[in-house]
């Protein structure tokens, strides 16, 4: 069974962090993956670096840019994760945009993504009516499971749809803006976050975007199954290096 | 008619096109593609529009026979004088018809990107027009670059936000406004400035644009007793100058169509933005379309004397019809154009934008028949662009 699926089955609330491949250094990916897995982090969004990430904020912008520099390509990322199964069970997850995978070979890409025993891939630019046409069937023959978005402004109609071709979780975007904003959640989103609750989807739903303590992890996970930590995970990085991984994932989990 | 180089109803030209967009923008894009056709089909709507291009605009802009030019190089050309639209280039028919449609829509605030500041300026315009809020996103280094048009915008009362992302130019500005819009999902909308980004938006834009050809048919039918000419040519950046002039023309293979890029400082000189050339096939901006990129899918800074041009995609109007071969495709270097710019104001009393000087440099190298009838779509003037002239003449 998927990884992803297998954890999504466990009775507690899931803890996912997101980093950016090659950054602060271009090889920081394993010790950053094994460190998270050893802090209790339930699952891990690997970030494949883009010249131009349409849906992300300053923070993960900056990040991707200093990878650029610092030399990660996708055939270094998959070198760099070959042997990373022999290290890690942790399921793991690809967060790119299309063109770099487009450019790369969309089959050859999930084929490599099997073979370093990559779960599941998210795709924000893929919109899902194309995945739905195009690559489902590529993307299943591969073991991989592909996770769309839903926002505040997602029609239920279209999270229903979302939901039929889901397999896996549904990413809940926590309100309407780009990764790292930092204006914490209100009535309005908690609203937003039962409405979805109470569609009774077949997926359970992770929350991203705009989480990065102990207190908005929780009000995220109030109705949701789990949720992402992105930027604030950069920007720990950014200030303190590869080395305190586990301290930034004790604060999140502190209460839990 | 068959419309077989026109947008098909899945938004693709060709295998070009669609909407590869972040599912937070669905919900924008979505409305607006259910809605433009309806909406641009309405008689209120079509009256404004037409009202406004003849009363405020200054149209129809004349189809001018360029004598001294056509003798210099033996055929028969007529300049669309673009230039003459308000605001200094056709960018404005664009953004005339997308303010009226952002009304129709019911949003309050427009944000728009911008390169050299001519399509901000052009938006500004028509926000100050409407009162409404207006916010440009311009790559930091064109701020420093365009300083002339970053003035006009302001004292039309928008404010002009720096891009600081990536390389700090107009692809940064578009993701910029990308990001502005996907965080104001409601009450924005987004005025894109040329025939790229996702369906609706290149065909819209296109539709806008299309009053060029259409007034172009008219002006030849009075001139030379035939709708038709033997060429069309336009310079191409995202190609909205040149997708209004080919429009009405598009499915009509009696009319050669001719797109002029920016070679830069030549096409393999590492410093160019001459995409169907140096492109491959790839997504920007939510569209799928040839554009420049790394062998790794990373997308990479074109290069260009003119700001209009320096894009590192074409919109997929224009990827389709380079890759069926419809339309021919020519790149011009800063060096050529520069001196078809001059040549112009020497031989027509005109001063064209440098974007439009890459159009006219063509003759040099591209020989047509002598009683054959060529259209140069004269996308704008070159008041913007006088100090580039200065420094590059030492006039
Ligand atoms: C005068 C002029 N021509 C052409 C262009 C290029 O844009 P497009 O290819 O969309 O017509 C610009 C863009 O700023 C322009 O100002």
């Amino acid at each position: 069974m998927n990884r992803i699926k297998q954890k999504l089955q466990e009775d507690h609330k899931l803890l996912s962090i997101y980093f950016t491949a090659g950054f602060p250094d271009i090889d920081d990916t394993e010790k950053i993956i094994t460190d998270l897995e050893k802090s209790g982090v339930d699952f891990i969004e690997i970030g494949l670096p883009f010249s131009d990430p349409l849906a992300d904020g300053p923070t993960i912008q900056e990040s991707s840019t200093r990878a650029l520099k610092n030399g990660m390509t996708t055939e270094k990322l998959f070198s760099q994760l070959k042997d990373i199964r022999e290290k890690v069970e942790i399921p793991l997850i690809i967060m790119g945009y299309f063109n770099p995978m487009l450019q790369y070979g969309v089959e050859k890409f999930c084929k490599k993504c099997q073979e370093c025993g990559i779960d599941g891939l998210i795709i924000p630019d893929l919109p899902v009516d194309v995945y739905h046409e195009d690559y489902k069937e590529l993307f299943e023959s591969y073991g991989l499971i592909n996770v769309f978005l839903i926002t505040p402004q997602t029609p239920d109609d279209r999270i229903r749809y979302i939901d039929s071709v889901s397999d896996g979780f549904i990413y809940m975007v926590s309100s309407a803006s780009v990764t790292g904003s930092t204006s914490g959640f209100g009535e309005e989103t908690r609203k937003y976050f039962k409405r979805i609750h109470d569609l009774n989807l077949n997926n359970p739903q992770i929350v991203g975007f705009g989480i990065k303590d102990q207190e908005t992890f929780e009000q995220a996970t109030e109705y949701a199954k789990g949720a992402i930590i992105g930027s604030a995970f950069i920007k720990h990085l950014e200030k303190h290096g590869v080395e305190k991984t586990s301290e930034f994932v004790e604060n999140v989990k502190a209460l839990t | 008619m068959n419309m077989s180089y026109q947008v098909d109803e899945k938004g693709y030209y060709g295998e070009f096109g669609g909407a590869f967009i972040p599912e937070m923008l669905y919900p924008n894009v979505e409305e607006l593609r259910s809605r433009y056709l309806d909406i641009m089909k309405e008689e209120s709507f079509q009256k404004e529009f037409k009202d406004l291009l003849r009363d405020y605009v200054g149209r129809p802009t004349p189809l001018y026979y360029a004598k001294r030019f056509s003798e210099k190089y033996g055929t028969k050309v007529y300049l669309k004088r673009e230039d003459l639209c308000h605001t200094g280039a056709h960018k404005v028919n664009n953004t005339i018809g997308q303010i009226l449609m952002a009304q129709k829509l019911g949003k309050k605030r427009i944000i728009a990107e911008t390169g050299a500041g001519q399509h901000g300026v052009a938006t500004a315009t028509v926000c100050a027009l409407m009162g409404m809020e207006c916010i440009v996103y311009m790559g930091e280094i064109d701020i420093d670059r365009q300083a002339p048009n970053v003035a006009r915008m302001k004292m039309l009362g928008a404010k002009v936000v720096p891009a600081r992302s990536g390389s700090k130019t107009l692809k940064d500005a578009t993701n910029e406004a990308i990001r502005d819009w996907i965080n104001n999902p409601v009450d924005t909308h987004y005025i894109i400035g040329s025939v790229v980004g996702p369906h609706p938006y290149p065909d819209m834009v296109a539709r806008f644009q299309a009053v060029i050809s259409e007034e172009i048919q008219n002006q030849l039918q009075e001139k030379e007793g035939r709708k038709d000419p033997d060429y069309v040519v336009a310079c191409v950046g995202g190609g909205s100058n040149a997708a209004g002039a080919y429009y009405h023309y598009l499915d009509n293979p009696e009319v050669g169509i001719i797109a002029v890029e920016a070679a830069g400082k030549g096409i393999d000189s590492g410093e160019s933005a001459a995409t169907s050339a140096l492109g491959k096939t790839g997504i920007i901006h939510g569209s799928k379309t040839l554009l420049m990129q790394t062998g790794d899918g990373q997308i990479t800074e074109p290069y260009s004397i003119s700001a209009g041009l320096d894009y590192p995609g074409v919109g997929p109007m224009h990827a389709n019809l380079f890759r069926s071969g419809r339309g021919e495709f020519i790149s011009i270097t800063d060096e050529a154009a520069m001196k078809a710019g001059l040549e112009l104001a020497k031989l027509e009393g005109i001063i064209p934008a440098i974007e439009t000087s890459h159009a006219l440099a063509i003759f040099e190298g591209r020989k047509f028949e002598k009683d054959d009838i060529v259209v140069i779509n004269l996308s704008g003037r070159g008041d913007k662009d006088l100090n580039t002239y200065i420094d590059y003449f030492n006039l």
